[in-house]
């Protein structure tokens, strides 16, 4: 079925869009290892929004893939991961922020450009009272961030590659806001970040 | 070990707040065993910086918390450092139980037949506290649970570890900010225990020099050299 709406979203920009209940939003990596750093809202609340604590816990088991219910802070479902080629997505690393990379590499890295910087700007162009209080705790597409049993968190090579999608069907009216990451620190993404691409349709597939 | 400028008991079920100062530090105690204390921190400066659980795990590649670890806020800076602990492990992952997932554990627990032993939900206490200094539920932030322990597998799974925590296991947090700590006892969202029973936790606010150059949690990771550092400035 071809898609209501695509878009290819380069490294380093933000997105920001509305999906409709019963939609389906597809994420691409397109070259493979890329970050997409993501929020979702309650289109109607924004203070009932995606909640990585809750959404972990609901399910006991900390990677996100096929079969995952997004929860909201107010418990909700959000939306639902109904087809994973990637395999795992993290959602405890978090978005790099100017003030994280100071602290993780060098403080003379306070320049760079961060997802939190993205975020921050979606939020104040789309000019509907969203804020730095509401740029909370995101999903990692794409990023392996595994946990040892010893509790170290590790950044893992990427199980992500050139074509690798996640499809997500909105279970509410939801409000999407992506970063698609710019980070030059990070080997994650071999130091080179690279476009995704954002579809949304009306039935999976 | 500090001089103990106060103590509070706090019975199971409660919700606690304090702004910690700088030079000084919070211990909490589990006084029975088998304790949760659930914790959410912000700047008492500016509320909207407050703890950042990923900028925490990812500086530090940790996912748990214990000596010579530190809390992040989303500024870059440490509110508080784990200065002390007798235990080893605490979860920062597992988060806080809501209304309805108390009501689908525990069952109706009202006022009107238990009185103040009626069942609470953390995340409710939470919001109501920190409703007292004027935040909203967009101030709510990650949750970290002093006492308890989720064990990850390689798949991923999380599980709780019941009988983790003993009486008489400590833990001291020095603020290396002014912070507004939010403590809460009851239990963690992923304890299999089918009955209301939260435990109390004692919690002492201590005198605690500033961090010295050969502080342990200053030199535990560059990182976190540099977290000091920024935390530092902030106050020049």
């Amino acid at each position: 079925m071809s898609p209501l709406y695509e878009t290819t979203v380069l490294a380093g920009e933000p997105w920001i869009y509305e999906v409709r209940k019963g939609q389906f939003l597809r994420i691409v990596d397109v070259e493979g290892n890329q970050a997409a750093d993501t929020l979702f809202f309650n289109a109607h609340d924004y203070e009932d929004r995606y909640s990585a604590q809750d959404t972990i816990r609901a399910q006991a088991n900390i990677y996100l893939t096929t079969g995952t219910r997004l929860i909201s802070s107010r418990g909700n479902t959000l939306l639902t991961i109904v087809a994973d080629t990637c395999g795992r997505h993290d959602t405890l690393g978090g978005a790099c922020a100017m003030e994280s990379n100071m602290v993780r590499y060098q403080i003379e890295k306070r320049y760079m450009h961060a997802c939190r910087q993205s975020f921050l700007k979606a939020a104040i162009e789309w000019d509907r009272g969203l804020g730095k209080r509401d740029i909370t705790h995101n999903i990692n597409f794409f990023m392996n961030v595994p946990v040892t049993p010893d509790g170290r968190l590790t950044f893992e090579d990427g199980v992500s590659g050139p074509g690798k999608y996640v499809e997500l069907r909105a279970d509410m009216d939801v409000l999407a806001v992506i970063s698609n990451c710019p980070q030059l620190n990070n080997p994650c993404n071999a130091y080179h970040p690279t476009p995704i691409h954002v579809s949304i349709r009306e039935a999976a597939g | 070990m500090g001089e103990v400028l106060f103590e509070e008991a706090v019975p199971g079920g409660a919700t606690w707040s304090h702004v910690v100062k700088r030079g000084t530090a919070l211990r909490l105690t589990d006084v029975n065993g088998g304790a949760n204390a659930g914790a959410i921190f912000y700047n008492a400066a500016n509320f909207s910086e407050r703890f950042n659980l990923p900028d925490t795990l990812k500086a530090q590649h940790i996912a748990r918390l214990t000596e010579g670890f530190v809390l992040y806020s989303d500024m870059g800076r440490i509110l508080c450092s784990v200065t002390r602990d007798t235990l080893g492990w605490h979860d920062p992952l597992g988060g806080c139980a809501n209304r309805a997932l108390v009501a689908e554990k525990y069952g109706e627990g009202n006022y009107q037949t238990l009185h103040n032993g009626c069942y609470k939900d953390a995340l409710t206490s939470f919001l109501l506290e920190i409703a007292k200094y004027g935040m909203s539920p967009r101030d709510m932030c990650a949750v970290v649970n002093f006492f308890s322990k989720v064990a990850v597998d390689e798949a991923g799974a999380m599980s709780f570890v019941s009988g983790h925590s003993k009486a008489g296991s400590a833990v001291e947090l020095r603020a290396e900010m002014n912070t507004l700590v939010v403590v809460n006892t009851c239990q963690h969202p992923l304890d299999p225990n089918p009955v209301y029973d939260p435990k109390p936790v004692r919690l002492a606010v201590i005198k605690a020099p500033p961090a010295a150059y050969d502080d342990p949690c200053r030199l535990s990771r560059a990182e976190n050299g540099r977290g000091f550092t920024l935390t530092e400035r902030y106050f020049l």
